[in-house]
């Protein structure tokens, strides 16, 4: 099987009036049709990588990479026409906060539509109709009416369903979601995910998945990254999780607390010098 | 023994709207009191009306057995002070730390305030040199453990925490409940505290309180609830829910 994605040596770094801040420092990975978790805490480059390969980078950063190709497309080489093109279309992102992703001048149908109608050419009618359709994908009860409403009449879970459903309605082959259901309540945050899990196995997309929740990206992906200050410091499948070796891995698991688990104080990360390195 | 927290039959209204219905619980002193809930249960609301930030349309709050009125006074925040939850909008943009710490000081008229704003660093786990500091040059842990110092600065009995970790990273999370433990163990203090995590509430608290839609859900001990000793379906489903993602099938 080819690759959908491969990342090679892949640095995003960002000059600054005190030096040049490297976010990310030489990251290395591919991607098939299957389910790969970032994890790492704020500052660990996570959302910088997804944004690299999005193309979404802001623009005084500097990307430098050996190789950063999407489905044989050089994504380093392509040009800004070329990305838009791809972005959306063939690539598309899941951001945190429904509230400040959605546009909120904009009913939610009017955006899934303009979404679908700049990268393919479908009409009025027919486009109306696959937004309704993509909207009942995402388990809304009554898409004829979610349709009409803007942004802020809706509930954070409704919110990050609608942006699925936009996000997906072009029919991309990777999907890469940035802390998708961190803004979330706990009960919406498994049924957001259960529709994601549904969505991307059926379609057979390739997903990347970011978060800061080592527990819940080990729960719903197939292989985890954990990056630590720009870099990657341990892969492994997910259902391997509780055989980590690295200490950054092992500390980030154990400090959380658990119901039923009796430790007091918390266990806490000694951050090594040498992890970084 | 007089409880130092009493809550009885208590209702916010916004408007029409009913934050929070006919709400009872009671807190005795030195315990550690957990309320939970999703988004828009009123936990955060009934720590806002204790505090006096919320307007209460029924029901009383009583701080060591002394009803409050519809004003606080100075007083009551020598005894209650609050921990929010967003460390980077709590703290004033252009103040240094020394100068948000000073102004509790100010208000209560303390004149020790050098030596006290010293201690009140050092307790938290910064030294001086974070004290000349503007709040954009800490990271989030850093700047809860100025909120903190800042609560405790005039030696409260109380303190209500609203989802005091719930922006820091799970290692940064650690080390500041890790740091709460250890000043309520050393002031003999009494903590109200909201979470929406399970696993932070029953590590920090006795008891806790769930809520929805602004009622109680069901009051239970954390032993209780890490046994799965629950009665409501509502609890049940939160516990499920905090486990984790399961694929179906």
């Amino acid at each position: 099987m080819s690759a959908l994605l491969t990342v090679e040596d892949l640095r995003v770094s960002f000059p600054t009036r005190t030096g040049l801040i490297e976010a990310v420092r030489g990251v290395s990975f591919t991607l098939g049709r299957e389910r790969l978790g970032i994890v790492g805490e704020s500052g660990s480059g996570k959302s910088q990588t997804g944004r690299a390969i999005m193309g979404l980078t802001a623009e005084h950063g500097v990307i430098d990479a050996k190789r950063l190709e999407f489905n044989g497309i050089d994504l380093l080489k392509a040009s800004a026409s070329e990305r838009r093109a791809l972005r959306g279309k063939r690539i598309a992102m899941i951001l945190q906060d429904p509230k400040y992703s959605l546009n909120p001048v904009m009913t939610i149908g009017r955006q899934i539509v303009e979404t679908l109608r700049a990268h393919e050419p479908v009409g009025k009618a027919e486009a109306k109709k696959r937004a309704l359709d993509m909207l009942a994908a995402v388990q809304i009860r009554d898409p004829e009416r979610v349709f009409d409403l803007y942004p802020h009449e809706v509930s954070g879970g409704m919110g990050q369903r609608a942006m699925i459903a936009m996000m997906l309605v072009a029919g991309p082959e990777l999907l890469i979601a940035d802390e998708p259901t961190s803004a979330l309540d706990v009960t919406v945050q498994l049924d957001v995910l259960g529709i994601l899990n549904r969505l991307v196995a059926e379609r057979g997309m390739g997903l990347i998945f970011i978060s800061h929740d080592l527990r819940l990206v080990s729960s719903f992906c197939d292989r985890v990254i954990v990056m630590y200050a720009g870099r990657i410091v341990e892969e492994l499948p997910a259902d391997k999780l509780s055989e980590a070796q690295h200490p950054y891995t092992r500390g980030l698991l154990n400090c959380m607390p658990q119901i039923g688990a009796d430790r007091h104080p918390l266990p806490v990360l000694d951050r090594k010098p040498e992890w970084r390195t | 023994m007089t409880p130092a927290l009493a809550v009885n039959g208590l209702s916010v209204v916004f408007d029409e709207f009913v934050a929070l219905d006919d709400v009872s619980l009671s807190v005795a002193p030195g315990e550690s009191y957990g309320l939970v809930g999703e988004s828009g249960s009123g936990k955060s609301t009934l720590l806002r009306a204790v505090a006096g930030l919320a307007p209460v349309a029924e029901g009383t709050i009583e701080v060591d057995g002394a009803p409050l009125g519809k004003r606080r006074d100075k007083a009551f925040y020598r005894k209650v002070q609050m921990v929010f939850q967003d460390p980077y909008g709590s703290l004033h943009p252009r103040q240094t730390v020394d100068r948000l710490l000073l102004e509790p000081l100010a208000i209560h008229g303390f004149a020790d305030t050098e030596s006290r704003i010293v201690r009140a660093l050092d307790e938290v786990g910064l030294g001086s040199g974070f004290r000349f500091r503007y709040s954009h040059q800490l990271s989030g842990g850093q700047r809860q453990r100025v909120a903190i110092a800042r609560a405790l600065i005039l030696e409260p009995s109380i303190l209500l925490l609203d989802e005091p970790t719930s922006a820091l990273d799970a290692s940064v999370q650690a080390e500041v409940l890790n740091l709460l433990e250890q000043l309520r163990a050393d002031r003999r203090l009494t903590f109200v505290m909201v979470s929406h995590d399970l696993a932070v509430v029953t590590h920090m608290c006795d008891r806790l309180m769930v809520m929805q839609n602004g009622r109680a859900v069901e009051q239970l001990t954390s032993t209780d609830l890490a046994a799965r000793n629950v009665t409501q379906d509502y609890t049940r489903g939160l516990l499920a829910a905090s486990e984790g993602f399961r694929r179906a099938g």
